[in-house]
């Protein structure tokens, strides 16, 4: 969690932080995070000035873990200060990018680290009412977020007067109804005002203009969580980890065709050939087809950008993005026009309506994959498919519209001749039971 | 932004378009009581009304299932919105329901991952195994089944998900057998998260309100096997 001393792989490539008290029993509870040096940083934190504590952030090198990648620090120094306006911490728990499954895995089993964050990120942009916005689908994550608010309200680290600095700080726990389109940070602020989740228009960032059009931050969890072990360790030993422009530990989610799925961390930087050898690689007798580095939202990558580092650096030079590290895997065995049109779905689903670009682009754009995947498509359905990416990316009112088409001209890129297999085949050439993990056994569990 | 949100006053008075309110008939009065003392501790959570909105809808849906036009006008009388707004905002968000459902909510992920590694066979096998299509509901009342997109555990998949409880690295006979035994009233814990309640239980943890049980913070321990694989790689614990 925010110990120094945690455990690392021989090669050092994994240094698990905030996942360290993940084995513990109940490793939920304020007993076991202070086990595992909880509650070093805050103390910390409020004998320094907050100007400093922001200056430390900054220094530390910490970028946004929701995706975009922004210095967290310079984010909280964007608040004005003696402005006479109430500010306010919003924590972004709304996970739904498809293949994202950090952060509620991390606040299932670790929901301590944020709190304790979030009174730091506070106290440093001098806020006295925090919010976590989380995903609502999530009941045994909101479980544990009460539970801990508690704890933390019981033990004096939230509240009045905490560990009598003269600091308060309220945290509401806000779970939202069902809306991809809210983990965009504007139309979060939308629904936590009561409003249907759409994305407001910018300027006026957040920073000057949020919640109640007062000065607010929003936050990932992630970035938050990571502050105490800042705070605690000092910036130097978070530079410690990562590559030079990409600071920092961070968790790797691999899912899919892999032997051992799960929750990775390690210092950003690390490569997809590197986290494939400690999941136990591709599941035997398959190999690696296609893979998204950081959600359905970020271009996909096949098996010559295996030795790519995670960092935004080394993905924005592949034309990608480092996004949430959601590492989806495929094998050879799965459609990638199968793939894309459900992701398509998905965009056109939750398309929030508000500009044009994205809600018709999205809805013509599921018509014409359908069309592709049911083997009723044409040739010029291709560069239509293109022609609307091309309406839609840089023109839709939020990263919703970019998202939609990622998968659409990445996979247009590196995969062309499949398409085209699909509409002189007319069809489909793949068996989609041969992608299911039941596939390979030799019972066939599939029923 | 409107006139509503653009001061930092705490209590403001709300925009009123003369807009009559949707007819509903009210609550029985005894259970309009209760809510509403529900209703004023969503309320003191937030500095400003209107943000109570979406957790007094879920209020409305706990006390009776889905969202009612009864609970629409509930949820606007207490956030200072009209029933048009809220309804506007109820039909924007998928986990509200508008029509009668059953206790329990069966979603299955069909967004992309968890469908190409067995959510897409396994919403077939239900919908054939319940004789019912998306959405819809069985007729002993038990079970609704639905399609959902990702669900963020994409290490367990493929998943399900009952009244948004984890059922984690599901097959097609498990996942038969899951709604079997919810609709023989059986007792049946998630792969992580406590024992299930109803429908309506969910939904009153959702506007806020800590699950009540003893024992269901703790229920389902700190992490599935995938959570902790790379911790345990990380040690050495795993070849």
């Amino acid at each position: 969690m925010t110990s120094p001393q945690a455990p690392q792989s021989a090669d050092g490539l994994l240094r698990p932080v905030l996942s360290e008290c993940w084995d513990s029993p109940q490793s939920w509870t304020l007993a076991t995070y202070r086990r595992f040096g909880g509650y070093r940083g805050l103390p910390k934190a409020l004998a320094m000035p907050p100007d400093d504590v922001i200056a430390l952030v900054k220094d530390s090198g910490l970028r946004g873990r929701g995706g975009a990648g922004f210095p967290t620090g310079m984010k909280w120094q964007f608040i004005p200060q003696g402005d006479g306006k109430p500010h306010y911490l919003v924590v972004n728990a709304d996970e739904s990018e498809p293949g994202t499954c950090k952060d509620m895995p991390l606040l299932y089993a670790n929901p301590l680290s944020l709190i304790e964050g979030m009174a730091i990120a506070a106290y440093a942009i001098r806020c006295s009412h925090a919010f976590i916005y989380l995903r609502g689908e999530t009941v045994p994550v909101l479980r544990r977020l009460h539970h801990a608010v508690q704890e933390a309200y019981e033990a004096g680290y939230l509240g009045e007067n905490i560990l009598g600095s003269g600091f308060d700080l309220d945290i509401t726990v806000h779970a939202g109804a069902g809306a991809y389109i809210c983990g965009e940070e504007t139309a979060l602020l939308d629904s936590l005002e009561g409003r249907r989740g759409q994305p407001r228009l910018r300027p006026p960032f957040p920073a000057l203009e949020g919640l109640y059009a007062c000065p607010t931050v929003v936050n990932n969890v992630e970035s938050v969580a990571s502050v105490p072990g800042i705070l605690a360790n000092g910036k130097e030993w978070f530079r410690g980890f990562g590559s030079e422009k990409s600071a920092g530990h961070g968790l790797f989610s691999l899912s899919g065709h892999v032997v051992r799925p799960g929750q990775y961390e390690g210092g950003l930087g690390i490569t997809l050939r590197q986290l494939l050898e400690k999941a136990g690689g591709i599941r035997p007798g398959h190999r690696l087809k296609f893979w998204t580095p950081g959600g359905s939202s970020t271009p996909m990558l096949t098996e010559e950008h295996l030795d790519a580092p995670l960092d935004f650096e080394g993905m924005a030079g592949l034309g990608t993005m480092l996004g949430t590290r959601a590492l989806q895997i495929f094998d050879e065995t799965v459609c990638v026009v199968r793939a894309v049109t459900r992701w398509t779905e998905f965009y056109a689903h939750e398309s929030c309506g508000k500009c044009t670009p994205c809600r018709e682009g999205t809805y013509w754009l599921v018509q014409l994959l359908r069309d592709l995947e049911a083997g009723k498509g044409r040739m010029a359905d291709l560069e239509k498919l293109d022609d609307i990416c091309d309406n839609i990316f840089g023109k839709a009112f939020c990263a919703l519209g970019d998202g939609a088409t990622a998968p659409i001209t990445s996979s247009l890129q590196h995969f062309r001749d499949e398409y085209e297999a699909h509409i002189t085949g007319r069809g489909c050439p793949f068996d989609p039971a041969a992608s299911t993990v039941w596939a390979d056994e030799p019972s066939g569990a599939a029923g | 932004m409107t006139a509503e949100t653009s001061g930092t006053a705490p209590e403001q008075a709300p925009v009123m378009l003369g807009i009559p309110s949707a007819p509903a008939p009210d609550f029985p009065p005894e259970v309009r009581a209760r809510l509403d003392r529900d209703a004023e501790s969503v309320l003191a959570r937030y500095p400003q009304r209107r943000s109570a909105l979406l957790p007094l809808l879920h209020l409305a849906q706990s006390e009776e299932g889905y969202v009612t036009p009864t609970g629409v006008k509930f949820a606007a009388e207490h956030a200072g919105v009209s029933t048009a707004e809220a309804t506007a905002v109820a039909t924007f968000y998928t986990m509200y329901r508008r029509k009668p459902s059953g206790d329990y909510q069966v979603g299955v992920c069909t967004n992309t991952l968890c469908a190409v590694m067995g959510g897409d066979a396994i919403f077939d096998a239900l919908r054939e195994h319940l004789g019912v299509g998306n959405g819809e509901t069985t007729e002993d009342g038990k079970v609704t089944l639905e399609h959902i997109e990702c669900n963020a555990a994409c290490d367990y998949a493929p998943v399900l998900t009952v009244n948004w409880e984890f059922f984690d690295n599901q097959t097609v006979e498990s996942a038969k057998a899951l709604v079997d035994a919810l609709r023989a009233g059986e007792e049946v814990s998630p792969t992580r998260g406590a024992p299930l309640c109803t429908f309506t239980d969910t939904a009153r943890i959702l506007a806020g309100f800590p699950d009540p049980r003893p024992g269901a913070v703790e229920a389902g321990g700190s992490g599935g096997a995938p959570s902790l694989t790379g911790l345990k790689a990380a040690k050495g614990e795993q070849a």
